[in-house]
Order: C-alpha cells, then sequence, then structure tokens
C-alpha cells in the first residue's frame, strides 16, 4: 500500500493518488514544461508496473477467457465449460460463502477503517496518534498463511487466549468455532485484522490531504468533530473509501489461503472447495479439467468486475474535481 | 489533451506490443515442451516395464514424506551416504487433502518438476496415479522390482495399489483396526472386554453411569468412518468397477452404526476430538477406557510420549468387534503407501530406497510406529512389540488376527471419504445433530463427490 504523497500543498484532487491529480494553478507557460517532465518521469515509474501486470494480469487473464471457450481437446465448445461449473454441486455453496464472507468483511472493513481513521486523526498527541498508527499496522505485516496460523490458537478454546470469550458464545472445540455457519465471519475476522491497519494507516494519510484552511472554516462556523466528519471529512475521503471498497473486493473475491490452510489444520472439517477460488485450483490439479477452472476464473472476473464498477462509478473514483 | 502527450504515448504502446509478443512466444514454447505419452514400443524395450526418462547413477533422489516418515528417510540417508538424497516434507495427503494429487498435477502442466519418490497417507492414490495420458506411477512389477521381492510383503497388502492387475506402489504399513482397551482399567471397573458390536455399545453406556468422564472411542477423525463403518460392514464405499460407484447408508448395518454412535455420544463416552489435537491429549490421557482404532495407534498415541503416553503393560489390542451372529469384521485406516515417479531419472536410487522403507529392519522394526506391510518386518516388528511387553494381553496373535480380517467389501474410488466425512459429518455431530438424521446427507455427499470423479452411481 502506498502512502499519498504530501509533496506541494495538499489539493483536494490529491486524494485520487495518481499522477493525473497534481494539477494545481500555475501559470499556463509554466504547467507544460514542469507538468511535461513530471508525465514523462511518471511513465518510467508505471512502466515496471503495467510490464507485470500485463505478463501477470491481462495475459493470462485473456488466456483465461479463451480456453474457458475450449474443450479438454482444444475445439471450441461454447459454454459447456460454464454450464458444466455452473451445474456442480460445489460451485453454489462456494459463491455462497464467498458472498457471505465478503459482505461481512467490506461492510466491517468501510465501516470500521474510516471510523478508526477519524479517531485516530482527531488525537491530538502526536506521539499517541503514531503509535496507534503503528500498532494497526502491525498485523498487516504477516503475509495471509501466518497470520491464520495465529488465528488458528485464538480460535481453539482449549489454547486461546480469548477462550472465554468463546465460551461465552458457547464454542467448547475448535470444531464447532469453525463450524460452517461461522467460517464467513471468522474468515472475515482474520482478513480485517490483516488488512485493516494498512487501510487506516492510508486513510489517515487522506484525512491529512484535507486542507487545514476547510477545517479550520467548519470549526468557525460552529461544526463538532461530528459534523465535521460526516460534512466535511467523509464527502472528501469517498473516493479512497471507494478504492478501498474496490481493492478489497478484488482480493476478497480471490479468497484461497485463509481457507486452505484453515482446511489442513481443521483436518479437513473445512473442506478443500470453500471458496470458489479453491474449486477452480481442484478443477484445475485435481480433475485436470483446465477449461472447467478457467470458467470459473471468467466468472468471478465478471462479478468482481460488475462490482468494482459500482463501486468507481458511485464512489466518483475516476472523476476529476 | 495536447499532441505531445500523445506522442508520448505511443512509446509505452510499442513496448507493451513487443511484451505481449515476447510472452506470447513464450507461451507456444511452453505449450510445445509438454511430455507426450509413452508409446507402447518405447514401454516394451525398456528394462523397467515402462519408458524411462534417461538415467543418471548420480542424479539427487527428491523424496516427499509426512512428518511421521522423516525418520524412515533419515534412515535411509544414515543407511546409504553415498546417494544424494533431498527429504521435503508436506503433509502426506492426509485427511483427503488431495496435496499429493494436486502438487502433482500442477508439475504435469509445467512438464518438469515432480518428486522422485512420494509417500502418502491415502491408500486410494494409486486410483489416480496410474491414470491420464502421462500417469505419475511407475509400474512396479512390469521388469522393475524383482518379483521376489514384491511376493514377500503381506497377502493382500498391495491390493490397494494394485490397478487393472499391475503394482504402482508399495505399502507401508499394514492398518486393520483393533479393539484397543485399557487392561488395568477394565479390572479395576470389573468390566469384560466386549466383542461385539451390541456388548461394545452396553459397555458404553455402563461407563457412563458408573464412570462419567472415561471414553470407549472417538468420532472426532476425518477417518472415524474408516473404523466404524468399514469395520462394522456398511456398503457405503463400494467401487463396483472403475466407472461405477455405489454407496447406501439405509444398509441395516450402516443404520446400526449410526444409531449405536448416537447413543454413545449422547451417554458422552464418545470423544468428538480428533485424537492428534492437543485437546484430545488433554482431556482424555488416563481416561480412555476403549478406542477402536488402527493398529497404529500403537506408537502414535499409547507408546508416544507427546500423545497418550499410556503406562507399559496396561493397554491390549482387542480382536476387531462382529455384529452379533455374524463374522467379526475390522475396518482399515491407511497404511501409507510409497510410489516412485515415471520421471525419475534414478530408478535405481528409488528402487533402493522403497526397498529400505518398506522392507529393512533398520527402519521397519527398529522404528516404524505401525505394522510393517512387508512380511518379514512384521513378524520381527510383532515379536519386537512381544518381546517389549509394553502392551498388554496377546498382542502379536490379535494383530496378525485383525490383519486378516479386513472387511472386503470397502473400496478404493479416485476421491476420499476422509474428506467427504470431515466435511459433512464432523461439524454437524459437533453442533449435537444425530448421525442417523446426517446418514442421507452424508450418501448425498458421497455420491455427489463421487459424480465429480467420474463415476456412475448405481
Amino acid at each position: 500500500m502506498t502512502a499519498p504523497t504530501t509533496e506541494g500543498p495538499p489539493a483536494r484532487g490529491a486524494a485520487t493518488g495518481s499522477s493525473g491529480s497534481r494539477r494545481h494553478h500555475p501559470p499556463r507557460s509554466k504547467r507544460t514544461t514542469v507538468a511535461g517532465r513530471r508525465s514523462r518521469i511518471g511513465y518510467l515509474f508505471v512502466s515496471g508496473y503495467v510490464l507485470f501486470a500485463v505478463a501477470f494480469g491481462v495475459l493470462p487473464a485473456l488466456y483465461a477467457v479463451f480456453i474457458a471457450f475450449l474443450d479438454g481437446e482444444g475445439r471450441f465448445s461454447g459454454v459447456a465449460s460454464f454450464t458444466r461449473v455452473l451445474q456442480d454441486f460445489r460451485f453454489w455453496p462456494g459463491a455462497l460463502h464467498v458472498g457471505a464472507f465478503l459482505l461481512s468483511w467490506l461492510v466491517a472493513l468501510l465501516v470500521l477503517v474510516t471510523l478508526l481513521a477519524l479517531l485516530v486523526h482527531g488525537i491530538g498527541r502526536r506521539w499517541l496518534s503514531s503509535g496507534i498508527r503503528f500498532v494497526y499496522y502491525i498485523p498487516g505485516a504477516l503475509a495471509g498463511a501466518s497470520s491464520v496460523v495465529l488465528w488458528l490458537f485464538v480460535l481453539n478454546p482449549t489454547v486461546s487466549p480469548v477462550s472465554a470469550v468463546l465460551r461465552a458464545f458457547g464454542f467448547e472445540t475448535f470444531v464447532q468455532t469453525i463450524s460452517p455457519g461461522n467460517l464467513p465471519v471468522v474468515l472475515a475476522i482474520i482478513a480485517f485484522w490483516t488488512g485493516a491497519g494498512g487501510w487506516i494507516v492510508v486513510m489517515y494519510g487522506a484525512l491529512n490531504s484535507i486542507p487545514h484552511e476547510v477545517l479550520e472554516a467548519a470549526r468557525m462556523d460552529g461544526a463538532g468533530p461530528v459534523r465535521t466528519a460526516l460534512h466535511i471529512q467523509l464527502p472528501m475521503l469517498r473516493k479512497w473509501i471507494s478504492y478501498m471498497a474496490v481493492m478489497s473486493l478484488a482480493s476478497g473475491t480471490q479468497l484461497f489461503v485463509e481457507p486452505r490452510v484453515l482446511s489442513q489444520a481443521s483436518h479437513a472439517v473445512v473442506p478443500a472447495d470453500w471458496s470458489l477460488n479453491q474449486l477452480a485450483y481442484l478443477y484445475a490439479f485435481k480433475q485436470q479439467d483446465l477449461n472447467g477452472s478457467a470458467a470459473i476464473a471468467v466468472i468471478l472476473l465478471v462479478v468482481s468486475l460488475g462490482l468494482s464498477t459500482f463501486f468507481v462509478v458511485r464512489g466518483g473514483l475516476f472523476e476529476r474535481d | 489533451m495536447t499532441t505531445h502527450t500523445r506522442e508520448r504515448s505511443t512509446r509505452p504502446t510499442r513496448r507493451a506490443v513487443a511484451t505481449v509478443a515476447a510472452l506470447g512466444v513464450s507461451m507456444l514454447a511452453l505449450g510445445a515442451c509438454t511430455p507426450g505419452a509413452s508409446t507402447d514400443s518405447e514401454a516394451a524395450d525398456s528394462p523397467y516395464g515402462f519408458a524411462a526418462v534417461e538415467q543418471q547413477a548420480d542424479a539427487p533422489l527428491t523424496v516427499w514424506v509426512d512428518a511421521s516418515r522423516q525418520p524412515a528417510a533419515d534412515a535411509f540417508v544414515k543407511a546409504n551416504p553415498d546417494v544424494p538424497v533431498t527429504i521435503e516434507t508436506y503433509d502426506g495427503g492426509a485427511d483427503g487433502s488431495g496435496s499429493f494429487q494436486t502438487k502433482v498435477q500442477a508439475f504435469d502442466q509445467a512438464g518438469s518438476g515432480w518428486p522422485d519418490v512420494v509417500f502418502s497417507t491415502q491408500n486410494n492414490d494409486a486410483a489416480w496415479a496410474s491414470q491420464g495420458d502421462d500417469p505419475f506411477a511407475a509400474p512396479l512389477d512390469k521388469g522393475y522390482f524383482e518379483q521376489s521381492f514384491l511376493d514377500g510383503f503381506t497377502e493382500g497388502a498391495l491390493a490397494p495399489l494394485t490397478v487393472d492387475g499391475t503394482v504402482y506402489g508399495l505399502r507401508n504399513d499394514l492398518a486393520p483396526t483393533v479393539t484397543w482397551y485399557d487392561e488395568s482399567l477394565m479390572e479395576r471397573f470389573g468390566y469384560t472386554v466386549p466383542t461385539t458390536w451390541e456388548e461394545y455399545q452396553a459397555l458404553g453406556e455402563k461407563v457412563a453411569a458408573e464412570h462419567p468422564g472415561y471414553i470407549v472411542g472417538t468420532v472426532g477423525d476425518a477417518f472415524a468412518e474408516e473404523i466404524y463403518f468399514w469395520g462394522g460392514k456398511a456398503p457405503v464405499n463400494t467401487v463396483v468397477d472403475s466407472g461405477t460407484f455405489s454407496t447406501d447408508t439405509s444398509d441395516p448395518h450402516a443404520q446400526d452404526m449410526a444409531a449405536m454412535i448416537d447413543e454413545l455420544l449422547d451417554a458422552g463416552v464418545l470423544a468428538q476430538e480428533s485424537v492428534f489435537t492437543p485437546e484430545f491429549v488433554q482431556k482424555y490421557t488416563g481416561k480412555v477406557l476403549m478406542l477402536p482404532g488402527p493398529v497404529w495407534y500403537s506408537g502414535a498415541l499409547f507408546d508416544n510420549p507427546d500423545s497418550l503416553a499410556a503406562e507399559p503393560g496396561t493397554v491390549a489390542a482387542g480382536l476387531p468387534l462382529a455384529w452379533e451372529g455374524e463374522e467379526p469384521a475390522a475396518g482399515n485406516v491407511g497404511g501409507g503407501t510409497w510410489f516412485v515417479s515415471r520421471h525419475s531419472a534414478n530408478l535405481e536410487a528409488a528402487e533402493k530406497f522403497l526397498e529400505f522403507v518398506t522392507s529393512d529392519e533398520r527402519y521397519q522394526v527398529d522404528l516404524a510406529p505401525g505394522l510393517p506391510a512387508y512380511e518379514a518386518a512384521a513378524d520381527k516388528w510383532l515379536a519386537k512389540q512381544a518381546e517389549s511387553g509394553f502392551f498388554a494381553g496377546d498382542f502379536r496373535a490379535n494383530v496378525s488376527t485383525a490383519a486378516t480380517q479386513i472387511w472386503d467389501g470397502w473400496g478404493y474410488p479416485r476421491f476420499s471419504q476422509e474428506a467427504v466425512w470431515a466435511k459433512t459429518v464432523t461439524p454437524r455431530l459437533a453442533a449435537g445433530e444425530s448421525l442417523v438424521d446426517l446418514l442421507p446427507q452424508w450418501q448425498e455427499a458421497i455420491e455427489n463427490e463421487a459424480q465429480v470423479n467420474g463415476y456412475t452411481i448405481k
């Protein structure tokens, strides 16, 4: 995650974080040369990303779309792969699982991260605020699989440091804690714990980019912290919040590592086909059906593109001020 | 926008085109080097009975084992320091995780990277490893291994690894279920050891009333169905032929077994924890009156300081249980298997390795936690157990008998019964549902899994 730059005076547009946002309002003649040099360097900076995005993102995706319409022998088969995976008894449960996970995770992320960022930003003492941000960030330093390993202990009533909490919910054994009904929430909690800190830091940076005069003016008009948050800070954070939603949606639909590790650790009580991405993996490497696997990938792509479009449009992510 | 912006934007575009082209070419190249199926004539010419890759006498041997079989590989390295071996541990496919299969198929896609030797805890792996255009497992009895060596295995031990008459792997150990019980507790409580499932249930109910806190078994493991339903002769895992599968949970044996488990769960004398969890050890050390389960519980649980750590001379392996008026039958839980890759560049070393880990005393008698599948080693292992006196009762005779009583109505399909049981039944039992009520769901889950794996349901 990149924190927003603090270069130059904080302008409203800086909140989009992309190079296109550096549109201040200096005299026109100067703008051409400075902006020209800047965007040339900008291209250099993004070229590495573009290269890898094409090699490991765009091309494989296109290849997946291509083979999703083929059969095992490489002949065009229309939508046969799609109907096959849609009729698989594991598909709809998998879709439900991922949907329930996404719902609980995204809501928690959007509400809590924004709230926590506002709170941290409101803290006057500099050392306390930066200390808290650092603590928030620490779990994010753990990779997905290792954070699950840590959570295996937290979720097991026998060894958990918070076993009293688990028992209060009526969970006496590990198997009860990770029962199918609880899993979406359990995985959402793990994902929140891992990812929220990074986003709080990003949001904090975004809050910093709100011009001081605007906040000052609000205070002069008699707005308290709540009013300021609701009417000034939140609307100005809108792009950031939808950016967070889009990014999280993309990674959330691809849920794989966490349920896979849980599956092994729980002696298969969490099935190896819990999420759609796991199902795609089984299709490719257990059933030797790459076309079916590609079909699932394409379905996932279409769904997350659709949802992302919603967030982009509603969040005004590509709008220019 | 201004013109110079457009000029600038052409450069990255050209670069992108070049990249796409370069990648396209490399993808084609990758596609082209996917190995094709070996031809029959090549196979006939080969001394191994299959088309082997070019052999290199000093090629290092990559060996995959689970953590429990690490000592086997270590013992081989110690005995053969001149053979270069790379040991890699993985989950052994435990609980039907399928990691052996998925990893191998990833290598199939890549066209390289296969391990030379693989240990798997699942004895149904030959069902897939022997199939396909470019199967993974090397056939062992077409010239590769000496027939006299293969004949040294206990009768029937290689059956799960035999597909269409060809042997594709070697069995590490035999895993018939026996009726483990604590003889000292039995004496103290004044109970007699049950010989039928009916007596077993009656005893469980008695224990619940007279000595609450003690258990007579556990259903918390992914292999619980192999102990109770295989041992109880329930026809839920019948492989009719390579394309046909049948499962019937309405069979009286399945119904009776489920009802018995429900009763004992209600009575609180069946644990719901997996025997490999810390909570099982914590809760039930010294509280295990009976524990139907595989022979390898000997080294894995009872004679293991990190597990139940029984006192020497207290625990005995009883004979498998029978339904009243029927012949007793044993279930079977795994019994590990060893495979050699067809892609191995050092088949000679791989053969040496497999012969060592399955038959050599330095592993199978000195270190192995379970009953060796290789008959000569098994005799010595049993003799050693008898000599040590760790187990009470006639351990040697009972285990040997159990090994001959494995019910043959339970098949080895291309999917894992353990994974189906673990995801369908275990969490619902933990939530307090009745197993009798769950049987139709279990059956449906098995049928679904069978269909996805290409079986027609009969």
